[in-house]
């Protein structure tokens, strides 16, 4: 994946004047009546692994999801520089984002090489075929499952695939929501191993929402706690990893 | 046996007319993941279409290129306005299913209100002629048929499995959130397969026109064989619709020859096929059986 997303070397074109890559101001969001999110303030920078960590209920899902333009929502959000409130998913995968759904979100229908190679949809290259061997290289057991039915897989092995298939497009920031939703320890600490890899080597900064703090805060350089709809924490992954109080209060740890 | 051979081919020709119009029912359900009640409607008003630039001077050919590309156009305006805006097939299937029927009388009105309720003539694309096999007379007509038909299945089946396109249009059938979020244009690949599945539907109507007459009542019946033809093949299979056409038509000439209840409800052994399938083999001789893991 050598060749695929280096946002940190991209760092350069169209990047806002503070440099960040995705820079999220007073996000506020919700389904029909029922507002989730007050005024929701982040930021990653390029190549950056940045967790948003938070209870049940506390609005993650929503957070990426708005972000991601699944649904609508009030605030600003600016990604390279452009604002893009507003635009639909697909635009945005076209301009670098690409977001992993909480669920997996394979096309259960279609079959292991398929869902990779829908992956490169926004792409128009030559080496989307070689990018699928090396995916299938990384994950072995994707590669001896690819003509099986995306939905025949274990959930492990699906969120692989998830993962694999957001990657194909070559992103610049990676929205990734609960990866260890529903899986074993065991297949959860393999899962962000490999996505510790992958980001390092691609230099595609990640947006992680995840329930599971300690696996998170290892994973992440920064993290932001989110508590009903509202940012109440920031700061680095290790300082709040370190913080008893903090970790007590929020963390449930 | 001459007499049985005789009647087992004109069924197979007139189920290569089913599975053309079961074709265009494929094509919206692997494309936008809905059974489409106006597909038979929308088919019907395609063939007024080409009979329109026929009867102005056009050749046939020429006519039926024009009805299609109209087809498409309806087809995909029909998503636009009236589909779309009712939401995602996949959140609320049956509200979309609902639009379709109601399509199914508004297309059927416009077209009583554009060319009047009497019935017009189309000629047959292939001619009158007939070629004798084996002593049994076939009509080029029907050869013609399950030609156009081969070519026709030969060629949504490079479209959905060696196109990136189709493999877009499959995704959103599927999982149309995840296909949005991998960067495909849901809205514009859900026109396109309302537009492609019109434009198939109008080869049927230019097929059967010339033996029932060319009437707004066009479509009614043969929609039935139509979903007989699919439920037996499976609704998200091409070769299925083929076989399922062959088989209903087949069994739609043969019974009421053999079997004397048969001759006053021609329809009958197209429902007796539904509901066994339905009921002993649900997703079709072709068909995917749906596994999902939760």
């Amino acid at each position: 994946m050598s060749s695929a997303g280096n946002g940190l070397s991209s760092a350069g074109d169209g990047v806002s004047s503070a440099g960040h890559l995705l820079e999220v101001t007073t996000l506020g969001a919700g389904y029909g009546i029922v507002e989730v999110l007050f005024g929701v303030d982040l930021v990653v920078d390029p190549g950056e692994v940045v967790v948003v960590l938070g209870a049940n209920g506390a609005g993650k899902t929503t957070t990426l999801r708005a972000i991601s333009g699944m649904i609508a929502a009030t605030g600003q959000v600016k990604f390279l520089g452009e604002s893009v409130l507003g635009r639909r998913p697909d635009q945005l995968v076209k301009r670098g984002m690409a977001h992993v759904p909480q669920g997996r979100g394979t096309v259960t229908s279609l079959t292991v090489e398929e869902n990779l190679r829908i992956g490169a949809f926004v792409r128009s290259d030559e080496q989307v075929e070689s990018d699928i061997e090396q995916w299938f290289e990384a994950f072995p057991r994707l590669g001896e499952r690819r003509d099986q039915l995306a939905g025949s897989m274990s959930g492990g092995e699906q969120q692989m695939l998830a993962i694999a298939r957001a990657l194909m497009s070559r992103p610049k920031l990676l929205l990734l929501d609960e990866p260890s939703l529903g899986l074993a320890p065991l297949v959860t600490h393999e899962v962000f191993d490999r996505l510790r890899e992958i980001s390092t080597s691609t230099g595609t900064a990640v947006l992680l929402v995840e329930q599971n703090a300690n696996l998170a805060l290892e994973f992440a350089a920064r993290a932001y706690v989110l508590e009903a709809g509202r940012i109440v924490i920031s700061g680095n992954a290790a300082d709040l990893q370190g913080d008893a109080a903090i970790q007590k209060a929020y963390l449930g740890v | 046996m001459t007499d049985f051979l005789q009647i087992l081919l004109v069924g197979i020709g007139d189920g290569a007319v089913y599975a053309m119009l079961g074709l265009g029912l494929v094509v919206i359900y692997r494309s936008t993941g809905l059974l489409n009640f106006a597909q038979g409607e929308m088919a019907m008003f395609s063939t007024f279409i080409v009979w329109t630039m026929w009867s102005l001077g056009l050749p046939m050919w020429l006519a039926i290129l024009g009805g299609m590309a109209g087809g498409f156009c309806v087809g995909a305006l029909v998503h636009q306005v009236a589909v779309r805006p009712v939401g995602d097939p996949h959140e609320k299937p049956l509200a979309v299913v609902i639009v379709t029927i109601g399509l199914f009388l508004g297309v059927n009105g416009a077209a009583q209100l554009i060319w009047g309720t009497l019935d017009r003539s189309m000629p047959p694309l292939f001619g009158r002629g007939q070629v004798t096999v084996f002593g049994v007379a076939v009509a080029w007509q029907k050869i013609g048929a399950v030609i156009v038909l081969g070519v026709m299945v030969l060629l949504f089946y490079l479209l959905f499995q060696h196109t990136k396109l189709g493999l877009a249009m499959r995704a959103v059938a599927s999982n149309s959130e995840s296909a949005s979020l991998v960067g495909i244009p849901v809205p514009r690949l859900l026109m396109l397969g309302w537009g492609l599945a019109a434009a198939v539907g109008t080869v049927a109507g230019v097929f059967i026109a010339p033996n029932l007459g060319l009437g707004t009542n066009l479509m009614q019946l043969t929609l039935i064989f139509g979903f007989a033809a699919i439920t037996l093949g499976g609704f998200d299979s091409l070769v299925g619709a083929v076989v399922g056409g062959f088989v209903v038509g087949a069994l739609s000439s043969v019974m009421p020859r053999y079997i004397t209840i048969f001759e006053k409800m021609p329809l009958a052994p197209a429902f007796i096929l539904i509901l066994a399938v339905l009921l002993f083999r649900p997703e079709g001789l072709f068909g995917k059986k749906q596994v999902t893991r939760v």
